[in-house]
């Protein structure tokens, strides 16, 4: 492999490794603070791709898609916590994998029922649709680095909320002790319907911004939330910047992986998770 | 209590009466049997429902052209929309064969379910044609009397490509496909006529089915600067495939190439980007064949749309059938015969006539097609009579 090529297979990785961010971020947000174990996770992501899917077709518009996908999946994050998963809080592992579990049985009904089981593509939009030459014989779509330009700025946005502002402060203190925080007077339960709202709705935008290069299939979730928990285990449950790490370093391993040793590429994830407990057997990070 | 036990008695006897007076349905499943019993074991839902009522269309339509008859007799179908669930096959093949009692078993498109349909098919011996599926092991190793194909093998056009591109003097080659068995089989057939053609595999990669994020194969590619690709995909995956190889611009400096399905049903998603791509496969646009066009017209007038290479796999699965049925005039009890009558048919197909090998899978010219103004033009016949080798076939 020559110097160019390793550039962009590096490109690549943390391409894929931010968009695994973005997904996984949510979920160990929801786990670490609120303490649920989310299956339903990859469901939102596939929620996320199907809505951009259907609304590109009916507003002719990815961006449009992209608001309008991004609005409700607020509404639908605020409605499954209010009339679901607030009921889990004080439950058990048990009870949340089990409700869990049915969500995605749900969410792929639903979604076989409403847009069917085909395989679908969403066309990246024109004003992104360049490539760029990186090197003599290969080009790289605009689109790809518009993509890891978001998943930064999200970060970014991330971060700070969760260090610097107010809410990020209650945020904090609720994952560490509940009671405390409500008997100082702050509405401990908005606070975990926010938390949650922005959860699912970073796991349907993520779905939304890879439907263009990932297209559009049942199942897409599952696939995605395995590799999500792989995330949240190597990083270190509950920590943002646990799950940043990881999933750059998971980007890395898959996207090498694959292309030094195509038949064992679907390996190089779990080696790597192994190869970390086994140094950190708490993941890299352990908190917020 | 006397009164309840009496309304009891009542129902009893009704029910007894209403028994008596379902017999004289009899004579009408008499009279049913009399028809040639098919069943139609497709998918009409989801992924590859449009494959699975194209299929069942040039079916229907072979029959219509034989007035309504098969070997002089009428024919009643028996459908079950398989859902491309393998896990449900079994149940629906059994359904067929046990419950309707059907004479030939016509499925399916998805080749795991037609695994599963096969097996069932040599476990109870029931005549089984195979309008679509290519899974090299239906006439390889699980091959059987009364199993046959109007379709191709996963191996066949995969074959006829090595070939060409071996022709074509490219050296170093790269592959890539979906990592399941279809893509595996197609690769290998296209890596053994290679080979013996004095080419070489420099790297053969796969993805997870149904997995299209190319970018770090197309990387690699670029990177490797071989004299030419050869995949699989098909559907989505290929429209997204072709589309991704044009935008990574490795479409002006290393020919792309495919079996089969890369540019079929899928050349107008594709749009510019399929331009000039060359795939094998046992059909093709603008074929100069007599019963092409008057297949074309007929079915474009009985349903209309145009035909594609399914409606042409369906078609063949009744003409073969019909074959059969003409050398045993009709009578399906006589079974060697029938068998024996489908094995020697000549079966002039819009594709072009074709005879079947021992393991029963078309031997057929294999052409190469090139996109042209999103039509797959044949350019030349790319294998001559293609059989398949039916490894592992012992009959």
């Amino acid at each position: 492999m020559d110097f160019s090529t390793f550039l962009i297979q590096l490109l690549n990785s943390f391409q894929y490794g931010l968009l695994l961010f973005l997904v996984a971020s949510g979920l160990t947000l929801i786990f670490g603070i609120m303490g649920i174990i989310n299956l339903a996770h990859g469901s939102f992501y596939m929620m996320g791709a199907y809505m951009a899917f259907s609304l590109t077709a009916l507003s002719g518009n990815f961006l449009v898609a992209i608001v309008v996908g991004v609005a409700l999946s607020v509404l639908i994050g605020f409605l499954l916590e209010w009339a679901l998963f607030s009921r889990l809080y004080k439950r058990d592992h048990l009870d949340q994998v089990l409700l869990t579990y049915g969500l995605i049985l749900i969410f792929e009904e639903l979604r076989s029922l409403l847009v069917g089981d085909d395989v679908h593509g969403v066309p990246i939009p024109e004003l992104l649709s360049a490539s760029i030459q990186l090197s003599e014989t290969l080009s790289y779509p605009v689109y790809r680095l518009f993509m890891s330009a978001v998943c930064i700025l999200l970060a970014i946005v991330m971060y700070w909320m969760i260090r610097h502002t107010r809410l990020g402060m209650m945020i904090r203190a609720g994952s560490s002790n509940r009671e405390m925080v409500q008997a100082l007077g702050i509405n401990i339960d908005l606070i975990y319907r926010i938390v949650f709202g922005l959860g699912v709705t970073l796991a349907a935008f993520a779905g939304m911004l890879a439907a263009p290069v990932s297209s559009v299939y049942p199942g897409m979730g599952n696939q995605v939330l395995i590799i999500c928990f792989v995330v949240v285990v190597i990083g270190g449950v509950g920590s943002v910047w646990g799950a940043l790490v990881a999933a750059l370093l998971i980007g890395l391993a898959d996207t090498f992986g694959k292309v030094i040793a195509p038949d064992y590429a679907g390996l190089a994830v779990y080696v790597l998770m192994a190869a970390v407990l086994l140094w950190r057997p708490e993941g890299i990070f352990r908190r917020i | 209590m006397e009164q309840g036990f009496n309304r009891r008695r009542f129902l009893l006897s009704t029910a007894g009466v209403a028994g008596g007076l379902a017999l004289p349905g009899a004579p009408l499943f008499a009279q049913s049997a009399n028809k040639i019993r098919v069943g139609l074991m497709l998918p009409y839902t989801g992924t590859y429902a449009s494959l699975g009522n194209a299929i069942t269309n040039g079916f229907k339509l072979a029959v219509e052209q034989g007035g309504g008859k098969l070997g002089g007799r009428e024919i009643e179908y028996f459908t079950v929309d398989d859902e491309s669930d393998a896990a449900k096959a079994p149940e629906n093949a059994n359904k067929l064969i046990k419950r309707d009692n059907v004479d030939v078993l016509i499925g399916t498109v998805h080749s795991g379910v037609a695994l599963a349909m096969t097996r069932v098919a040599r476990e109870t011996k029931t005549l089984l044609i195979v309008p679509n599926a290519g899974a090299d092991e239906i006439t390889g190793p699980l091959c059987s009397p009364n199993i046959f194909r109007t379709s191709f093998s996963a191996w066949q056009p995969a074959y006829a490509m090595g070939q060409v591109m071996a022709e074509k003097k490219h050296k170093n080659v790269v592959t890539l496909s979906w990592k399941y068995s279809f893509g595996e089989q197609s690769v290998a057939g296209f890596k053994e006529a290679f080979e013996k053609g004095g080419g070489k595999v420099v790297k053969e990669m796969y993805l997870p089915f149904p997995n299209v994020e190319f970018q770090p194969y197309l990387t690699e590619i670029a990177a490797l600067k071989p004299d030419a690709v050869f995949v699989f995909f098909a559907g989505g995956g290929a429209v997204k495939f072709v589309k991704d190889y044009d935008a990574a611009g490795l479409k002006k400096t290393i020919p792309l190439y495919g079996s089969g399905f890369l540019t079929d049903g899928t050349l107008e998603a594709q749009g510019d980007s399929a331009e000039g791509i060359l795939t094998t496969l046992h059909y093709a646009d603008g074929l100069d064949i007599a019963k092409d066009k008057a297949f074309r017209t007929a079915y474009a007038m009985a349903f209309k749309t145009q035909p594609d290479v399914y409606s042409v796999q369906g078609y063949d699965a009744a003409q073969l059938f019909a074959a059969g049925l003409a050398g045993v005039a009709g009578d399906v009890t006589k079974r060697e015969a029938l068998i024996a009558a489908m094995e020697k048919a000549t079966i002039d197909s819009p594709r072009g006539r074709f005879t079947l090998s021992k393991a029963h899978n078309p031997v057929q010219d294999i052409y190469l097609r090139k996109v042209e103004a999103k039509q797959n033009k044949v350019i030349a016949v790319a294998a001559k009579a293609l059989a398949d080798p039916a490894r592992g076939c012992r009959m």
